[in-house]
Protein backbone atom coordinates (compact mmCIF):
# COMPACT_ATOMS: atom_id res chain seq x y z
CA UNK A 1 0.00 0.00 0.00
CA UNK A 2 1.17 3.27 -1.05
CA UNK A 3 2.09 5.58 1.95
CA UNK A 4 3.63 8.08 -0.40
CA UNK A 5 2.21 9.58 -3.87
CA UNK A 6 4.14 12.19 -6.19
CA UNK A 7 2.60 13.47 -9.16
CA UNK A 8 4.22 15.91 -11.87
CA UNK A 9 6.34 17.59 -9.48
CA UNK A 10 7.99 20.52 -10.45
CA UNK A 11 10.14 22.51 -7.97
CA UNK A 12 11.52 26.21 -8.86
CA UNK A 13 14.03 28.71 -7.47
CA UNK A 14 13.13 32.26 -8.45
CA UNK A 15 11.24 31.24 -11.43
CA UNK A 16 14.29 29.05 -12.18
CA UNK A 17 13.09 25.49 -13.01
CA UNK A 18 15.57 23.08 -10.78
CA UNK A 19 13.38 19.67 -11.28
CA UNK A 20 10.02 18.95 -13.18
CA UNK A 21 8.12 16.00 -14.18
CA UNK A 22 8.63 13.56 -11.16
CA UNK A 23 6.24 10.67 -10.97
CA UNK A 24 6.51 8.00 -7.92
CA UNK A 25 5.10 6.06 -5.25
CA UNK A 26 6.68 4.81 -2.30
CA UNK A 27 4.91 1.61 -0.21
CA UNK A 28 5.41 0.73 3.39
CA UNK A 29 8.49 -0.79 3.81
CA UNK A 30 10.26 0.21 0.10
CA UNK A 31 13.95 1.57 0.53
CA UNK A 32 13.95 4.21 -2.37
CA UNK A 33 17.38 5.71 -2.88
CA UNK A 34 17.72 8.84 -4.48
CA UNK A 35 20.57 9.13 -6.95
CA UNK A 36 21.62 11.86 -9.64
CA UNK A 37 24.51 14.48 -9.56
CA UNK A 38 25.14 17.79 -8.22
CA UNK A 39 22.72 20.25 -8.29
CA UNK A 40 20.34 17.86 -10.10
CA UNK A 41 17.37 18.49 -7.69
CA UNK A 42 18.11 15.79 -4.58
CA UNK A 43 17.73 18.13 -1.89
CA UNK A 44 14.89 20.62 -3.62
CA UNK A 45 12.86 16.88 -3.34
CA UNK A 46 13.80 16.19 -0.46
CA UNK A 47 12.38 20.01 0.52
CA UNK A 48 9.35 19.44 -0.89
CA UNK A 49 8.92 16.47 0.66
CA UNK A 50 9.39 17.50 4.20
CA UNK A 51 7.14 20.72 3.80
CA UNK A 52 9.63 22.83 3.90
CA UNK A 53 9.73 23.90 -0.03
CA UNK A 54 6.25 24.25 -1.55
CA UNK A 55 5.77 22.49 -4.93
CA UNK A 56 5.45 24.54 -8.16
CA UNK A 57 2.70 22.08 -9.60
CA UNK A 58 1.83 18.83 -8.84
CA UNK A 59 0.85 17.14 -5.80
CA UNK A 60 2.57 15.19 -2.81
CA UNK A 61 0.06 12.55 -1.57
CA UNK A 62 0.74 10.98 2.09
CA UNK A 63 -1.45 8.50 2.62
CA UNK A 64 -2.05 5.38 6.08
CA UNK A 65 -2.29 8.37 8.38
CA UNK A 66 1.14 9.50 7.77
CA UNK A 67 1.43 13.04 8.32
CA UNK A 68 4.06 15.90 6.83
CA UNK A 69 5.54 16.38 10.54
CA UNK A 70 5.61 12.43 11.51
CA UNK A 71 8.57 11.93 8.93
CA UNK A 72 11.90 11.48 10.34
CA UNK A 73 14.85 13.40 8.69
CA UNK A 74 18.29 13.31 9.11
CA UNK A 75 19.40 16.52 7.55
CA UNK A 76 23.09 17.10 6.10
CA UNK A 77 25.16 18.33 9.38
CA UNK A 78 25.76 21.81 9.27
CA UNK A 79 28.79 23.57 10.81
CA UNK A 80 26.68 25.19 13.61
CA UNK A 81 25.96 21.81 15.02
CA UNK A 82 29.83 20.52 15.02
CA UNK A 83 30.37 22.71 17.59
CA UNK A 84 27.29 22.85 19.63
CA UNK A 85 27.57 21.83 23.23
CA UNK A 86 24.73 19.75 23.81
CA UNK A 87 24.40 15.54 25.47
CA UNK A 88 23.52 13.00 23.17
CA UNK A 89 20.14 12.37 25.08
CA UNK A 90 19.40 16.05 24.93
CA UNK A 91 19.62 15.91 21.27
CA UNK A 92 17.94 12.43 20.46
CA UNK A 93 15.37 13.72 23.11
CA UNK A 94 14.94 16.37 20.96
CA UNK A 95 13.69 14.03 18.24
CA UNK A 96 10.46 14.02 20.18
CA UNK A 97 9.44 17.58 20.23
CA UNK A 98 6.41 16.56 17.16
CA UNK A 99 4.91 14.09 19.80
CA UNK A 100 4.72 16.84 22.63
CA UNK A 101 1.22 18.21 20.95
CA UNK A 102 0.40 21.52 23.37
CA UNK A 103 2.31 20.45 26.52
CA UNK A 104 5.12 22.27 27.79
CA UNK A 105 7.78 19.74 28.66
CA UNK A 106 8.46 15.66 27.99
CA UNK A 107 6.43 13.14 29.67
CA UNK A 108 8.18 9.98 31.07
CA UNK A 109 6.88 8.11 27.48
CA UNK A 110 8.35 10.40 25.14
CA UNK A 111 11.59 10.28 27.45
CA UNK A 112 11.63 6.60 27.61
CA UNK A 113 11.06 6.26 23.59
CA UNK A 114 14.15 8.69 23.32
CA UNK A 115 15.94 6.09 25.83
CA UNK A 116 15.12 3.16 23.59
CA UNK A 117 16.36 4.84 20.39
CA UNK A 118 19.71 5.50 21.85
CA UNK A 119 19.81 1.65 22.87
CA UNK A 120 18.88 0.59 19.28
CA UNK A 121 21.37 2.86 17.66
CA UNK A 122 24.10 1.46 20.23
CA UNK A 123 24.62 5.04 21.79
CA UNK A 124 23.17 4.27 25.00
CA UNK A 125 26.11 3.97 26.76
CA UNK A 126 27.46 7.50 25.56
CA UNK A 127 24.09 8.85 26.57
CA UNK A 128 26.05 11.59 28.51
CA UNK A 129 28.80 12.64 26.24
CA UNK A 130 28.77 15.80 24.08
CA UNK A 131 28.03 15.67 21.11
CA UNK A 132 30.98 17.57 19.55
CA UNK A 133 33.42 15.24 20.82
CA UNK A 134 32.07 12.31 19.34
CA UNK A 135 33.32 10.48 15.87
CA UNK A 136 31.75 11.36 12.43
CA UNK A 137 30.02 7.98 12.73
CA UNK A 138 28.88 8.09 16.72
CA UNK A 139 27.27 11.97 15.16
CA UNK A 140 25.20 10.10 12.59
CA UNK A 141 24.14 8.22 14.96
CA UNK A 142 22.69 10.12 17.34
CA UNK A 143 20.92 12.05 14.34
CA UNK A 144 19.50 8.74 13.16
CA UNK A 145 18.39 8.14 16.51
CA UNK A 146 16.83 11.61 16.96
CA UNK A 147 14.97 10.92 13.49
CA UNK A 148 13.62 7.22 15.39
CA UNK A 149 12.15 9.29 18.04
CA UNK A 150 10.37 11.43 15.46
CA UNK A 151 8.80 8.68 13.43
CA UNK A 152 7.34 5.46 13.00
CA UNK A 153 7.02 5.22 9.44
CA UNK A 154 8.92 6.78 6.80
CA UNK A 155 12.90 7.83 7.59
CA UNK A 156 14.31 10.27 5.15
CA UNK A 157 18.12 10.77 5.03
CA UNK A 158 20.04 13.29 3.20
CA UNK A 159 23.55 12.20 2.55
CA UNK A 160 23.84 9.89 5.81
CA UNK A 161 27.63 9.27 4.96
CA UNK A 162 29.15 11.89 3.82
CA UNK A 163 32.38 12.43 5.59
CA UNK A 164 32.54 9.12 7.14
CA UNK A 165 35.35 6.52 6.64
CA UNK A 166 34.87 2.91 5.34
CA UNK A 167 33.90 1.56 8.34
CA UNK A 168 31.55 4.13 10.10
CA UNK A 169 29.72 4.12 6.21
CA UNK A 170 29.21 0.32 6.54
CA UNK A 171 27.50 0.32 9.90
CA UNK A 172 25.95 3.03 9.06
CA UNK A 173 23.99 1.49 5.76
CA UNK A 174 23.77 -1.69 7.75
CA UNK A 175 21.58 -0.18 10.46
CA UNK A 176 19.44 1.86 8.11
CA UNK A 177 18.93 -1.61 6.39
CA UNK A 178 18.13 -3.27 9.87
CA UNK A 179 15.20 -0.59 10.60
CA UNK A 180 14.12 -0.48 7.24
CA UNK A 181 13.29 -4.81 7.58
CA UNK A 182 12.92 -4.90 11.43
CA UNK A 183 10.52 -2.09 11.98
CA UNK A 184 9.10 -1.71 8.50
CA UNK A 185 9.98 1.61 8.57
CA UNK A 186 10.23 3.02 4.91
CA UNK A 187 12.99 4.82 3.93
CA UNK A 188 13.89 7.86 1.44
CA UNK A 189 17.24 8.31 1.26
CA UNK A 190 19.78 10.64 -1.45
CA UNK A 191 22.90 9.32 -1.39
CA UNK A 192 26.03 10.04 -4.18
CA UNK A 193 27.09 6.35 -3.66
CA UNK A 194 25.77 4.55 -6.41
CA UNK A 195 27.32 1.31 -5.89
CA UNK A 196 26.12 1.01 -2.55
CA UNK A 197 22.68 2.68 -3.12
CA UNK A 198 22.41 0.06 -5.42
CA UNK A 199 23.49 -3.05 -3.35
CA UNK A 200 21.03 -1.85 -0.10
CA UNK A 201 17.94 -0.23 -1.81
CA UNK A 202 14.61 -2.03 -3.09
CA UNK A 203 13.97 1.27 -4.99
CA UNK A 204 15.94 3.88 -7.40
CA UNK A 205 15.03 7.17 -8.32
CA UNK A 206 17.56 8.90 -10.81
CA UNK A 207 17.55 12.47 -11.05
CA UNK A 208 18.82 15.26 -13.48
CA UNK A 209 16.66 18.33 -13.75
CA UNK A 210 13.99 15.66 -14.31
CA UNK A 211 12.76 12.20 -13.62
CA UNK A 212 15.49 9.94 -15.74
CA UNK A 213 14.57 6.72 -13.93
CA UNK A 214 12.38 5.12 -10.93
CA UNK A 215 11.87 1.43 -11.06
CA UNK A 216 13.22 -1.51 -8.46
CA UNK A 217 17.05 -2.03 -7.84
CA UNK A 218 17.29 -4.81 -10.21
CA UNK A 219 15.42 -3.05 -13.13
CA UNK A 220 18.25 -0.28 -12.73
CA UNK A 221 20.76 -2.18 -12.69
CA UNK A 222 19.96 -3.36 -16.15
CA UNK A 223 19.06 -0.01 -17.37
CA UNK A 224 21.37 1.98 -19.68
CA UNK A 225 21.45 4.67 -17.64
CA UNK A 226 23.05 2.83 -14.61
CA UNK A 227 25.63 1.09 -16.64
CA UNK A 228 26.77 4.89 -17.51
CA UNK A 229 26.61 6.62 -14.32
CA UNK A 230 28.06 3.35 -12.91
CA UNK A 231 30.97 3.96 -15.20
CA UNK A 232 30.59 1.70 -17.26
CA UNK A 233 30.96 -1.71 -15.22
CA UNK A 234 27.76 -3.66 -14.77
CA UNK A 235 27.59 -4.56 -10.81
CA UNK B 1 32.12 43.40 55.42
CA UNK B 2 30.66 46.09 57.17
CA UNK B 3 31.78 48.24 54.00
CA UNK B 4 29.24 45.83 52.38
CA UNK B 5 25.95 46.34 54.44
CA UNK B 6 27.15 49.83 54.23
CA UNK B 7 27.13 50.01 50.58
CA UNK B 8 23.72 47.80 49.91
CA UNK B 9 21.88 50.35 53.20
CA UNK B 10 21.83 52.86 49.46
CA UNK B 11 18.00 52.82 48.25
CA UNK B 12 19.56 52.85 44.67
CA UNK B 13 21.81 50.62 45.44
CA UNK B 14 19.46 48.13 46.50
CA UNK B 15 17.40 48.75 42.90
CA UNK B 16 20.71 47.81 41.40
CA UNK B 17 21.54 44.58 42.75
CA UNK B 18 17.73 43.89 42.05
CA UNK B 19 17.26 44.87 38.77
CA UNK B 20 20.87 44.10 38.15
CA UNK B 21 20.87 40.44 39.21
CA UNK B 22 17.46 40.02 37.20
CA UNK B 23 18.75 41.56 33.59
CA UNK B 24 21.84 38.97 33.89
CA UNK B 25 19.80 35.94 34.38
CA UNK B 26 17.95 36.81 31.81
CA UNK B 27 20.82 37.47 29.54
CA UNK B 28 22.86 34.30 29.89
CA UNK B 29 19.60 32.12 29.31
CA UNK B 30 19.28 34.09 26.13
CA UNK B 31 22.96 34.69 25.41
CA UNK B 32 23.31 30.95 24.85
CA UNK B 33 21.12 30.48 22.38
CA UNK B 34 21.81 33.81 20.40
CA UNK B 35 25.86 32.55 20.57
CA UNK B 36 24.88 29.27 19.00
CA UNK B 37 22.62 30.50 16.67
CA UNK B 38 25.25 32.67 15.92
CA UNK B 39 22.93 36.38 16.68
CA UNK B 40 25.26 37.72 18.93
CA UNK B 41 25.46 40.72 16.87
CA UNK B 42 21.58 41.10 17.05
CA UNK B 43 22.15 42.23 20.47
CA UNK B 44 24.47 44.67 19.71
CA UNK B 45 22.63 45.98 17.07
CA UNK B 46 19.83 45.99 19.30
CA UNK B 47 21.67 47.96 22.50
CA UNK B 48 21.96 51.05 19.81
CA UNK B 49 18.63 51.02 18.46
CA UNK B 50 17.63 50.94 22.16
CA UNK B 51 19.95 53.89 22.87
CA UNK B 52 18.45 55.96 20.34
CA UNK B 53 14.64 55.31 21.02
CA UNK B 54 16.15 56.49 24.92
CA UNK B 55 17.37 59.60 23.55
CA UNK B 56 14.27 60.76 21.99
CA UNK B 57 12.42 59.80 24.88
CA UNK B 58 14.07 61.87 26.98
CA UNK B 59 14.51 64.87 24.81
CA UNK B 60 10.14 64.26 24.35
CA UNK B 61 10.22 63.59 27.82
CA UNK B 62 8.63 60.14 27.94
CA UNK B 63 9.02 57.60 30.43
CA UNK B 64 12.27 55.93 29.12
CA UNK B 65 11.43 52.74 28.65
CA UNK B 66 7.46 52.67 27.98
CA UNK B 67 9.16 54.03 24.40
CA UNK B 68 12.19 51.84 24.54
CA UNK B 69 10.80 48.71 25.10
CA UNK B 70 8.36 48.39 21.66
CA UNK B 71 11.10 50.73 19.60
CA UNK B 72 13.82 48.08 20.04
CA UNK B 73 11.22 45.26 19.73
CA UNK B 74 10.30 46.14 16.57
CA UNK B 75 13.59 46.68 15.43
CA UNK B 76 14.65 42.69 16.36
CA UNK B 77 11.55 41.49 14.38
CA UNK B 78 13.08 43.44 11.50
CA UNK B 79 16.68 42.29 11.90
CA UNK B 80 15.20 38.60 12.25
CA UNK B 81 13.21 39.35 8.72
CA UNK B 82 16.08 41.20 7.25
CA UNK B 83 18.47 37.85 7.95
CA UNK B 84 15.89 35.76 6.44
CA UNK B 85 15.62 37.51 3.13
CA UNK B 86 19.12 37.95 1.33
CA UNK B 87 18.35 41.51 -0.28
CA UNK B 88 20.85 43.07 2.48
CA UNK B 89 23.50 41.23 4.10
CA UNK B 90 22.19 39.95 7.38
CA UNK B 91 25.33 41.65 9.06
CA UNK B 92 26.10 44.83 6.86
CA UNK B 93 21.86 45.61 8.01
CA UNK B 94 22.75 44.93 11.41
CA UNK B 95 25.70 47.49 11.22
CA UNK B 96 23.28 49.69 8.87
CA UNK B 97 20.46 50.09 11.68
CA UNK B 98 22.77 50.36 14.88
CA UNK B 99 24.93 53.30 13.72
CA UNK B 100 22.17 54.93 12.31
CA UNK B 101 20.49 54.51 15.22
CA UNK B 102 22.75 55.80 17.68
CA UNK B 103 23.32 58.57 14.81
CA UNK B 104 19.78 59.75 15.38
CA UNK B 105 19.87 59.64 19.67
CA UNK B 106 23.14 61.72 19.32
CA UNK B 107 21.55 64.04 17.70
CA UNK B 108 17.89 63.93 19.56
CA UNK B 109 20.30 64.58 22.41
CA UNK B 110 22.41 67.21 21.58
CA UNK B 111 19.01 68.91 20.43
CA UNK B 112 17.16 68.53 23.74
CA UNK B 113 19.80 68.14 26.50
CA UNK B 114 22.90 69.12 25.18
CA UNK B 115 25.87 66.49 24.97
CA UNK B 116 26.66 65.67 28.56
CA UNK B 117 26.11 64.03 31.79
CA UNK B 118 22.94 62.60 30.16
CA UNK B 119 24.79 61.08 26.99
CA UNK B 120 27.17 59.31 28.69
CA UNK B 121 24.93 57.70 31.17
CA UNK B 122 22.98 56.22 27.97
CA UNK B 123 26.41 55.07 26.45
CA UNK B 124 28.07 53.98 29.68
CA UNK B 125 25.57 52.58 32.00
CA UNK B 126 24.59 54.44 35.14
CA UNK B 127 23.55 52.51 38.46
CA UNK B 128 21.81 56.14 39.62
CA UNK B 129 19.71 56.45 36.24
CA UNK B 130 17.23 53.77 37.79
CA UNK B 131 14.04 55.07 39.17
CA UNK B 132 12.04 52.74 41.82
CA UNK B 133 9.12 53.11 38.83
CA UNK B 134 11.96 51.73 36.36
CA UNK B 135 12.56 49.28 38.68
CA UNK B 136 9.62 47.65 39.00
CA UNK B 137 8.85 47.54 35.16
CA UNK B 138 12.36 45.84 35.11
CA UNK B 139 11.80 43.10 37.45
CA UNK B 140 8.15 42.55 35.86
CA UNK B 141 9.26 42.42 32.49
CA UNK B 142 12.71 40.02 33.67
CA UNK B 143 10.12 37.87 35.40
CA UNK B 144 8.40 37.71 32.24
CA UNK B 145 11.18 36.66 29.97
CA UNK B 146 12.96 33.90 32.44
CA UNK B 147 9.70 32.56 32.61
CA UNK B 148 8.89 32.61 28.76
CA UNK B 149 12.13 30.82 27.96
CA UNK B 150 11.97 28.54 30.95
CA UNK B 151 8.27 27.03 29.64
CA UNK B 152 9.87 26.68 26.15
CA UNK B 153 13.21 25.68 26.90
CA UNK B 154 12.54 22.07 24.59
CA UNK B 155 11.64 23.88 21.49
CA UNK B 156 13.96 26.40 21.94
CA UNK B 157 16.57 24.20 22.00
CA UNK B 158 15.27 22.26 18.84
CA UNK B 159 15.14 25.39 17.29
CA UNK B 160 18.57 26.34 18.59
CA UNK B 161 20.01 23.27 17.29
CA UNK B 162 18.65 22.24 14.38
CA UNK B 163 16.21 24.52 12.49
CA UNK B 164 15.82 22.49 9.39
CA UNK B 165 14.79 19.12 11.39
CA UNK B 166 12.05 21.48 13.89
CA UNK B 167 10.85 22.80 10.89
CA UNK B 168 10.44 19.53 9.04
CA UNK B 169 9.00 17.92 11.85
CA UNK B 170 6.05 20.42 12.50
CA UNK B 171 7.57 23.44 14.66
CA UNK B 172 7.09 26.18 13.63
CA UNK B 173 10.57 27.88 14.25
CA UNK B 174 9.63 31.12 13.36
CA UNK B 175 7.63 31.82 15.91
CA UNK B 176 10.23 30.76 18.11
CA UNK B 177 13.13 33.11 16.39
CA UNK B 178 10.43 35.60 16.80
CA UNK B 179 10.11 34.54 20.36
CA UNK B 180 14.00 34.21 21.06
CA UNK B 181 13.60 37.91 19.11
CA UNK B 182 11.56 39.93 21.47
CA UNK B 183 12.84 38.53 24.41
CA UNK B 184 16.43 39.63 23.58
CA UNK B 185 14.93 42.81 22.78
CA UNK B 186 13.22 43.39 26.56
CA UNK B 187 16.52 41.99 27.99
CA UNK B 188 18.80 44.26 25.86
CA UNK B 189 16.64 47.14 27.13
CA UNK B 190 16.40 47.04 30.94
CA UNK B 191 20.22 46.27 30.73
CA UNK B 192 21.12 48.91 28.95
CA UNK B 193 20.43 51.87 31.31
CA UNK B 194 22.92 50.30 34.06
CA UNK B 195 25.58 48.62 31.22
CA UNK B 196 25.15 51.34 28.44
CA UNK B 197 24.25 51.03 24.69
CA UNK B 198 28.18 50.25 24.13
CA UNK B 199 28.37 47.53 26.89
CA UNK B 200 25.23 45.68 27.43
CA UNK B 201 25.95 43.08 24.06
CA UNK B 202 28.91 41.69 26.59
CA UNK B 203 26.51 40.71 29.35
CA UNK B 204 24.71 38.68 26.92
CA UNK B 205 27.81 36.74 24.85
CA UNK B 206 30.37 36.51 27.72
CA UNK B 207 28.72 34.12 30.12
CA UNK B 208 27.49 31.87 27.30
CA UNK B 209 30.92 31.82 25.87
CA UNK B 210 32.52 31.10 29.21
CA UNK B 211 30.22 28.54 29.66
CA UNK B 212 31.01 26.63 26.73
CA UNK B 213 34.67 26.43 27.84
CA UNK B 214 33.68 23.94 30.45
CA UNK B 215 30.36 22.35 29.97
CA UNK B 216 29.17 19.34 27.73
CA UNK B 217 25.57 19.63 27.68
CA UNK B 218 23.21 22.46 26.47
CA UNK B 219 21.67 22.42 30.41
CA UNK B 220 24.89 22.53 32.14
CA UNK B 221 26.14 25.69 29.51
CA UNK B 222 22.54 27.08 30.33
CA UNK B 223 22.78 26.59 34.31
CA UNK B 224 26.13 27.70 34.63
CA UNK B 225 26.18 30.65 32.25
CA UNK B 226 23.44 31.83 34.58
CA UNK B 227 25.38 31.34 37.71
CA UNK B 228 28.67 32.72 35.92
CA UNK B 229 26.30 36.19 34.80
CA UNK B 230 24.94 36.50 38.48
CA UNK B 231 28.60 36.27 40.15
CA UNK B 232 30.16 38.53 37.48
CA UNK B 233 27.43 41.49 37.90
CA UNK B 234 28.15 41.09 41.58
CA UNK B 235 31.81 41.56 41.12
CA UNK B 236 31.62 44.20 39.09
CA UNK B 237 28.89 45.89 41.13
CA UNK B 238 30.92 45.88 44.72
CA UNK B 239 34.46 46.59 42.71
CA UNK B 240 33.08 49.75 40.87
CA UNK B 241 31.29 50.45 44.29
CA UNK B 242 34.84 50.51 46.19
CA UNK B 243 37.31 51.83 43.16
CA UNK B 244 34.54 54.35 41.72
CA UNK B 245 34.67 52.90 38.70
CA UNK B 246 31.71 52.68 35.68
CA UNK B 247 30.00 50.23 36.95
CA UNK B 248 28.71 48.47 33.36
CA UNK B 249 32.70 48.60 32.79
CA UNK B 250 33.70 46.97 36.08
CA UNK B 251 31.53 44.44 35.09
CA UNK B 252 32.36 43.77 31.50
CA UNK B 253 36.01 43.17 32.97
CA UNK B 254 34.78 40.78 35.74
CA UNK B 255 33.45 38.75 32.41
CA UNK B 256 36.54 38.78 30.48
CA UNK B 257 38.70 37.88 33.30
CA UNK B 258 36.15 35.28 33.85
CA UNK B 259 36.30 34.03 30.88
CA UNK B 260 40.20 33.82 30.12
CA UNK B 261 39.74 31.51 33.52
CA UNK B 262 37.32 29.34 32.22
CA UNK B 263 39.16 29.39 28.79
CA UNK B 264 42.32 27.68 30.44
CA UNK B 265 40.28 25.49 32.60
CA UNK B 266 38.68 24.01 29.40
CA UNK B 267 41.92 23.64 28.02
CA UNK B 268 43.06 20.53 30.18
Amino acid sequence: MAILECKDLCFSYEGKRVLEGVNFSLNAGDYLCVVGENGSGKSTLIKGLLGLKAPEEGSIKLSDGLKATEIGYLPQQTQVQRDFPASVYEVVLSGCLNSLGSSLFYTKALKQRALENMERMGIDEIKNESYQTLSGGQQQRVLLARALCATKKLLLLDEPVTGLDPIASGEMYNLIKLINLCDNISVIMVSHDIHEAVRYATHILHLGHKQLFFGTAAEYRESSLARRFLGGDRI
Amino acid sequence: MSQLIFMFSYHFMQRALVVGIMVSLCAALLGVSLVLKRYSMIGDGLSHVGFGALAIASALNLAPLAVAVPVVVAAAILLLRLRQNAAVKGDAAIAMISSSALAIGVISLSLSTGMNTELSSYMFGSVLSLSSEDAVLSVILSLAVLSLFLLFYPRLFAVTFDESFSRATGTRTEVYNTLLAVLTAVTVVLGMRMMGALLISSLIIFPALSAMCVCRSFKSVVISSAVISVFCFLVGLVFSYFFETPTGASIVVADLVCYGIFRLLGRK
